[in-house]
């Protein structure tokens, strides 16, 4: 995967490379090298920006829960479990869900009624988060409330948010992987006499696995950094409740409202500690993604 | 007995296939929901007035979102000139000369970088030029899209490249054509539609984005003017109006709703049904 194709192509025994060659070669080296320099720059800036923090509170920032910027003390806990909380809430509910889809696009539907239903779902990863939001304040939010739940804002209407926004992911992902399970597989088991439920049931998920293992992550790491329909939804509230029909908040959700209003020097740098803190988490989690679904490319 | 078995075996069967067919319902109805209710609500904000015509002051009624659409325009715009350029020339070094510890560690990086929420790339905005120049800017704003673009356009370039047939390579390096022009005029211009497409979706995407601008483009009630100026975007303006709790913001927030999905479903559908024909050969 990682070599290039110009290989077959190697210059004779001897000969050298032409000097425009080499002047084109350096100059798209450099074009590349600018996400090198701003990759770097973002993880400087982060670490700069928020070292007050880190050096204010050390690591108990991440596990203490004060958040008062008027008294300058800075605890990032509820947005930690606010993030982790209605991401892991939306997994729960678009997993299941999306698996299911994928599951009924690749071996029931027709392949025409799969593709007009496969447009609809990719186009779906295509609208963007503020109108999701939208949706969740003027249609979610409502509805939640004539359910029941006291304010309608709140972990859960953000968990259900995030999953409608990585359910495209976790759909597509997983039909693709299905695809690459190989056909004598299947029929083998299908000439044992095996219902088609059985095939997909102990051929083609357990086959899958990891791949579907990897598209899980991969959304996660999307639902971890989501921040507009959250923000709209979540409701806003620094406070860690066991309800989860009472309003919280996120990492992402905080530096959306309170950066451009920050007024001291602390409660920036706090913002940008939990920047700090959303992007190491969300590399993580694709590292994890990519492993899964490098492993699943190297075998096929 | 056997005949009770294959009975149940059958009905788990159909139960789980009807299952699997309602989440496929769900998952493709869902856009169908949004876009059908976002034409609902906002159709009757939407008119020629509110295309052309700035906000109104606190308190009056009525009003555009003109300079919002300007402004998108614009911070979109100039981000997409940034980014392509380093995008697609990135790209270009990945697929053709992309071995070794270097070309490992720009990849690694985009890599990275695609998975950065955007609202931490909205940060990087702020600190890098927000902060220096004290004062929030259209400029400021475009960095942050075209810090999103890039890695998009890079890995999207490289993978239309890798598609090019050798043979093509092959018969222009041996016409004695040096290798800078076979990849500029012949390698390039074959996958460009591919390339281009990419590009086109990755502009789409961003300007739904809103995270990263509220605190780089900031938003603006007036017509800005020049780059170093807050300025009013589609998606913010969204966002601002959503959650004022004015109602006449209410109905303007589904009006320039619609409008930006119009522009993005456009952009998307035109993009699919341009690369169909040579979809056969992108798998």
């Amino acid at each position: 995967m990682t070599t290039a194709v110009l290989d077959r192509v190697r210059p004779a025994p001897g000969s050298r490379e032409r000097a425009g060659d080499r002047l084109f070669r350096l100059a798209i080296a450099g074009f590349a090298g600018v996400i090198l320099l701003a990759t770097a720059a973002l993880a400087w800036q982060l670490a700069s920006e928020s070292a007050e923090t880190w050096k204010t509170f050390g690591l108990a920032f991440l596990w203490t829960s004060d958040w008062d910027p008027v008294a300058d003390v800075f605890g990032a806990l509820p947005f930690l479990y606010g993030t982790a909380v209605s991401s892991l809430l939306a997994l729960l509910i678009a997993v299941p869900l999306g698996v299911g889809a994928a599951v009924f696009l690749t071996e029931l539907a027709p392949k025409r009624v799969a593709e007009v239903l496969m447009f609809a779902i990719e186009l779906l990863a295509a609208v963007p988060s503020v109108i999701l939001g939208l949706m969740g304040i003027f249609l979610l939010v409502p509805a939640m409330r004539a359910l029941g739940a006291p304010y309608g804002v709140g972990m859960l209407t953000a968990g259900l948010i995030l999953a409608f926004m990585i359910l495209p992911y976790i759909t597509t992902i997983t039909r693709e992987v299905l695809l690459t399970v190989p056909r004598p597989l299947k029929e083998a088991m299908y000439a044992l006499g095996a219902t088609r439920w059985e095939v997909v049931r102990g051929v083609s998920l357990p086959y899958s696995r990891s791949g579907i293992v990897g598209a899980v992550f991969l959304s996660l790491g999307r639902a971890l950094g989501e921040t507009m329909a959250v923000t709209m939804v979540i409701g806003n509230n620094p406070q860690i409740k066991a309800s989860l029909l009472e309003p919280g908040y996120s990492m992402a959700a905080v530096i959306a409202n309170e950066l451009a209003e920050a007024a001291s020097d602390a409660h920036l740098s706090a913002l940008v500690a939990i920047g700090l803190t959303l992007m190491a988490l969300t590399v993580l989690v694709n590292g994890a993604a990519r492993l899964m679904l490098y492993r699943l490319g190297a075998r096929r | 007995m056997n005949d009770a078995l294959y009975t149940r075996r059958r009905m788990v069967n159909n139960a789980m296939f009807a299952l699997t067919a309602v989440c496929a319902a769900v998952a493709s109805g869902t856009l169908l929901a949004i876009l059908g209710y976002i034409a609902w609500q906002g159709a009757s904000s939407l008119s020629w007035d509110f295309l052309t015509n700035l906000p109104k002051p606190l308190g009056e009624e009525g009003g555009g979102i003109a300079n919002s659409i300007v402004g998108s325009a614009k911070v979109v715009g100039l981000a997409g000139l940034m980014a392509a350029p380093v995008g697609v020339l990135g790209g270009v070094y990945l697929a053709e000369y992309g071995r070794g510890r270097y070309a490992f560690a720009v990849r690694y990086a985009a890599d990275v970088m695609n998975g950065v929420p955007s609202i931490v790339v909205g940060l990087f905005g702020y600190a890098l030029i927000v902060q220096p120049m004290k004062r929030f800017s259209a400029l400021s704003g475009s960095v942050a899209l075209a810090i999103i673009m890039v890695p998009i356009v890079l890995r999207n370039t490289e993978e239309f490249l890798r598609l090019v047939p050798g043979t093509i390579r092959e018969a222009a390096l041996a016409l004695g054509v040096p290798r800078w022009k076979v990849t500029l005029f012949v390698i390039l211009p074959t996958a460009g539609r591919g390339i281009l497409t990419g590009a086109l979706l990755a502009l789409a995407r961003v300007a739904g984005e809103t995270a990263p601008l509220i605190f780089t483009a900031f938003g603006n009630r007036f017509w800005d003017n020049g780059w170093l100026n807050p300025i009013a975007t589609l998606p913010h303006t969204i966002f601002t109006y959503a959650i004022s709790p004015y109602q006449d913001w209410h109905n303007q927030a589904w009006a320039a709703a619609l409008i930006l999905m119009i522009f993005v479903l456009l952009v998307n559908v035109t993009a699919r049904v341009w690369l169909r024909p040579s979809s056969g050969t992108s798998h």
